[in-house]
């Protein structure tokens, strides 16, 4: 088994909003140091299953693992706060809307975690945050408030933010879809060079071209299941289900049109 | 047509400086007190009707509905009057008076506190929870410094009418400024002067309030 091996362990979660079953069974393995793209089309539980990794959502069963930390989810208990914050802690997470803490500044979003969660010093807090700024290539910004930042600087900002709780793994969750598109760009660069330090991380993304190069492990989920994984190379190149052949062509044909337009 | 030819005359209320000025002070008195009393009941009930138990929030819907929904002069006569009854204690009006007041007021403290809180975005819940904040430290840290902003504006304006809601005590006879002006009605028979005199008293308190209300406003909108 791999499992040994694996930094983020996903077996048979299962989740419903409601009377809609949005994960129904999925089992994951992320090797450490490795990044998984999850693509597929909206509402096939991609945002959700993330949302489970880190606990944001409860499986209504299931277990999850990240590192040593492991939490089994029955339907009758949910954990306690306590015990749902401390795995939180360990599991960084970026949103597709930033979610900066508009009443703090770059600095003080980005030590927010370490001084309230970590207990650190608000001295050795700032020292950190600022390396971290430095890091995404912010430290010019590190007073300014989120409103007067681009989306991109929020987006920088927010990665940071989860870096300062020296997380075990990275969750990405469509962090360039509200950008504009020029903007992009310089958010996916942070996450390559996260890549390539081996930080363990999940993407969600609709961008291929950046999962294609990134991602060691892309998986296609389809209506709550996990219907095609493999190396990017296979998934997004060669798919085998007629479900990832029929997602990906609508991408492709894109790609035609802009390549013979030009 | 002697309404017409009605002779203004305010002077005979110089002897009842010192009654109205007690008034007032009841007045003030009510009214600070009430908010007071009023905040620390709206803070607790606010908070705990955020949460997701039918238990704890439907008597706390009871509590908010039935004074917000029942006219203030009927609570404080019910109060005063039929809850001695039940019960088998008797309330000094005094108490009746700021009980009422405080329980009416905090139901709308209340409900201004929970539409704070929930105004805030799904999203700085998850962010503040994704970085391993507990749900009190969420709250303390990140919700409640951006609701509060948007909480001051609607606390100043129910505060505001507060002032004026003490008015109603009056009609058991607790001595605030409307109740002052009935007994120097019922002394010297110019209800006229009196309760214009009143009512400027109210006005001349508030209308300041209300400009500064305003300035608030605009300043918090400024700063977002």
């Amino acid at each position: 088994m791999t499992t040994a091996a694996a930094m983020i362990e996903v077996s048979d979660v299962w989740k419903a909003f409601g009377a809609l079953q949005v994960l129904k069974g999925i089992t994951l393995e992320v090797p450490r140091g490795s990044a998984v793209a999850l693509i597929g089309p909206s509402g096939s539980g991609k945002s959700t299953l993330l949302r489970c990794i880190n606990l944001l959502e409860v499986p209504e069963r299931g277990r999850v693992r990240v590192g040593e930390h492991a939490i089994d989810c029955e339907h009758e208990r949910l954990p306690a706060d306590r015990e749902l914050a401390a795995f939180r802690a360990r599991t960084g997470m970026v949103f597709q809307l930033f979610n900066l803490f508009p009443h703090m500044t770059a600095l003080e979003n980005v030590s927010a975690g370490p001084r309230y969660v970590k207990k650190a010093s608000p001295l050795a807090a700032k020292e950190q945050a600022m390396t971290l700024l430095d890091k995404v290539g912010l430290s010019d910004k590190a007073h300014v408030y989120p409103s007067h930042l681009s989306g991109g600087q929020r987006q920088r900002v927010a990665i940071a933010r989860a870096l300062a709780m020296n997380p075990e793994v990275i969750l990405f969750d469509e962090v360039t879809s509200a950008l504009d598109p020029e903007l992009v760009g310089e958010v996916l660069d942070v996450i390559r060079t996260l890549a390539e330090e081996g930080m363990t991380m999940v993407l969600v993304t609709h961008e291929m071209a950046f999962a294609h190069e990134v991602a060691t492990t892309v998986a296609f989920m389809s209506d709550g299941a996990i219907v095609e994984i493999g190396g990017p190379q296979q998934v997004l190149g060669e798919p085998n289900n007629a479900r990832t052949q029929a997602f990906l062509a609508r991408f492709h044909s894109f790609q035609r049109s802009f390549a013979g337009g030009s | 047509m002697t309404g017409v030819t009605y002779s203004w005359d305010f002077s005979f209320l110089w002897i009842y400086r010192w009654l109205l000025l007690k008034g007032l002070g009841f007045t003030l008195l009510y009214t600070i007190g009430s908010i007071l009393l009023g905040l620390l009941v709206g803070l607790l009930v606010g908070l705990l009707r955020l949460s997701r138990s039918w238990l704890v929030n439907l008597p706390l819907i009871a509590y908010i509905e039935a004074f917000r929904c029942t006219p203030l002069l009927v609570q404080i006569i019910w109060f005063y009057y039929a809850f001695p009854v039940l019960v088998g204690i008797d309330i000094p009006a005094a108490i009746a008076g700021m009980l009422v007041l405080t329980l009416y007021t905090g139901a709308f403290y209340a409900e201004i506190f929970r539409g704070g809180v929930i105004s805030i975005e799904r999203g700085q819940w998850d962010a503040a929870k994704a970085i391993g904040m507990r749900h009190a430290q969420v709250l303390h840290r990140v919700i409640l410094p951006q609701a509060i902003k948007r909480m001051i504006p609607p606390f100043i304006n129910q505060s505001i009418i507060q002032l004026k809601n003490t008015s109603l005590v009056s009609t058991i006879a607790v001595g605030d400024l409307l109740y002052q002006g009935q007994l120097i009605t019922s002394a010297t028979y110019r209800p006229l002067e009196t309760y214009t005199t009143v009512a400027c008293i109210y006005f001349v308190i508030l209308f300041p309030m209300t400009l500064g209300a305003q300035v608030v406003e605009r300043r918090l909108q400024r700063s977002d």
